[in-house]
């Protein structure tokens, strides 16, 4: 029934949505890109081949990644307990997301890395840039079009498994479609936050794109 | 001054290994155009990027103005490379940023402030031509204008030396002389020693004053571009520099005259010389003829007038410029 007061839990659902899956992918993105930076240069074709770290932290993350975020997050329980003093409620959540989510994150970076032109680093490496150099100046910034958009997808992701916490206590839209639409049948609650997600989607996903588009120099 | 000394790459891929260069002995003077010519394969690109230790070569030294590049520390290669810069092929600008943005790059990383290369950056786009387009992104230009904004960024930290790998073998051949005129002008006016890699003999005529050719990973000849071409010893170097017989077509029908420049006669214009002296016209039917430093090479086929006294006068100034000749086509016993 969409009464005044559903209206409010819908509008206090979606900022807590908004508020973990933003948060999140910040974290996400503050682990996942020196992920993706090491995978990227560690690997054979490289500027610091290093085959036990390229080696070691692919399986970690292959390891995170092959975990279903609902196990993951169960799992993870008392982790999240011990880090954010609960196990319940959208802070709480963020932990298990930002987990879930830097690995997967880093493979996103690892292969915006990848599409750069090997003559470009080159390039900047016969200039007398250091690693740290090329990593910031170079890397970085080529891939920036290719990031955002993989930014776009990663929060699409992370929007997902946000709802997916919904199930077990974790707020947002998701508790709110478990808890009207599944537990006490109120499909058209139901409906409303599935809309709400849908558009929140879009939003995030038009936007990631334009932005993509407008930054980047090769298109022009 | 750049000395290489028994310089070697072997790559090794897993059971498989390729000696990419084998015992490299050069030494190129400051202020030299030196050319490396060589065919696919030969090992230039393996050659070049040893020198600045892009590839760390497996045997041998790389002496950069008395030092040995392989005795110091990796923060002291990386100031190295500052006065040892490198353009390309493809010429490998910063795809997201402007032409200037490009040029400021090396400044940047060596820690010149911001407005400081700015300011550098536009002289260079001025040493370049491309005043207008410091706003534009590599995109924008064309391969030549890109190549010269590579030329800009590539002198940004004061070189002493230009490294050139392929730089002008995917442009057009105007663009590539346009380009070759520059880089000839940067050594000229700055004093830049410039190290050229090509397959294209022409890149080594129009600006190198010195040159090695390489084959299969070794330099097989060297010596100045003059001494070279005029007389190449080994096989490859004749094969790269001397012109075939390509393109000038078989004596049909006519009576004809082969002339054959094999490098003992000068470079000048014998067709008017021999229409003048002999008082005829000349019917060039084909031609593949070089001017390597003043000296003429290649084959012309011309045709013979009928009248005889005419022919008995065209090969008597023949004999007297040193062309060797043979008469082909009809009426030949
Ligand atoms: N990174 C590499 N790994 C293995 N082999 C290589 C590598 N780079 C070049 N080679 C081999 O070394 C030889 C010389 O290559 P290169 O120096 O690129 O020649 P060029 O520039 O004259 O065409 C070739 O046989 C090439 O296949
Ligand atoms: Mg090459």
């Amino acid at each position: 029934m969409l009464d005044n007061a559903m209206i409010a839990l819908l509008g206090t659902s979606i900022w807590e949505t908004l508020y973990m899956v933003i948060v999140s992918m910040i974290l996400s993105y503050a682990i996942g890109i020196p992920i993706g930076v090491i995978l990227n240069i560690t690997s054979k074709d490289g500027i610091c081949p290093n085959r036990p770290v390229n080696a070691v932290l692919g399986v970690i993350v292959n390891i995170f990644r092959s975990i279903p975020f609902l196990i993951l997050l169960i799992w993870m329980l008392p982790v999240t307990e011990a880090i954010v003093g609960t196990m319940v409620g959208p802070t709480s959540v963020i932990v298990p997301l930002v987990v879930s989510a830097a690995p997967f994150v880093g493979r996103m970076v690892e292969s915006s890395l990848s599409e750069i032109d090997g003559g470009v680093i080159e390039a900047a490496q016969s200039m007398g840039s250091s690693s740290w150099q090329i990593i910031y100046k170079v890397l970085l910034p080529e891939a920036k079009p290719s990031l955002i958009i993989g930014a776009a997808i990663s929060i699409t992701t992370i929007l997902g498994y946000s709802a997916m916490a919904g199930i077990v206590g974790g707020g947002g839209l998701g508790a709110v479609a478990t808890n009207y639409g599944l537990y006490r049948y109120e499909d058209e609650i139901m409906l409303i936050t599935i809309v709400i997600i849908v558009v929140i989607v879009q939003i995030f996903q038009e936007v990631g794109m334009i932005t993509a588009k407008k930054l980047d120099k090769r298109l022009k | 001054m750049i000395e290489l000394k028994h310089l070697s790459k072997v790559y090794t891929n897993g059971q498989t290994k390729v000696e990419a260069i084998r015992d490299i002995n050069l030494t190129i003077e400051d202020g030299d155009i030196f050319g490396i010519i060589g065919l696919s394969g030969a090992g230039k690109s393996t050659l070049i990027r040893c020198i600045n230790f892009l590839e760390r070569p497996t045997e041998g030294q790389v002496i950069f103005d008395g030092v040995d590049l392989g005795t110091i520390t990796h923060r002291e290669l990386l100031k190295k490379r500052q006065s040892m810069s490198m353009i390309f092929q493809s010429f490998n600008l910063l795809s997201q940023r402007t032409a200037l943005g490009n040029i400021c790059y090396p400044l940047e990383i060596s820690g010149v402030d911001k407005k400081e290369a700015r300011e550098r950056a536009r002289e260079l786009l001025k040493v370049v031509g491309l005043a207008d387009k410091e706003k534009s992104y590599p995109v924008q230009l064309s391969g030549g204008q890109q190549q010269r904004i590579a030329i800009a960024r590539a002198l940004a930290t004061n070189p002493k030396v230009l490294l050139c790998d392929e730089a002008t073998s995917a442009l057009d051949p105007n663009t590539t002389s346009s380009i070759l005129e520059l880089l000839k002008e940067i050594n000229r006016s700055m004093g830049v020693t410039i190290i050229v890699i090509t397959h294209e003999m022409k890149v080594i005529e129009q600006i190198c004053n010195k040159v090695a050719v390489i084959d299969n990973s070794r330099i097989v000849e060297e010596g100045p571009v003059t001494e070279v071409f005029t007389a190449p010893k080994s096989q490859i170097a004749k094969q790269l520099i001397l012109p075939t017989n390509q393109g000038v077509p078989e004596a049909e029908g006519f009576r004809c005259l082969r002339l054959v420049f094999d490098g003992t006669s000068a470079f000048e214009p014998i067709i008017s010389g021999l229409s003048r002296s002999c008082d005829t016209n000349v019917n060039i039917l084909g031609a593949n003829t070089r001017n390597i430093d003043g000296v003429a090479y290649g084959q012309m086929l011309i045709q013979l007038p009928e009248d005889e006294a005419v022919t008995a006068r065209i090969k008597e100034y023949l004999d007297q410029k040193n062309v060797k000749y043979k008469e082909e086509g009809l009426n030949v016993g």
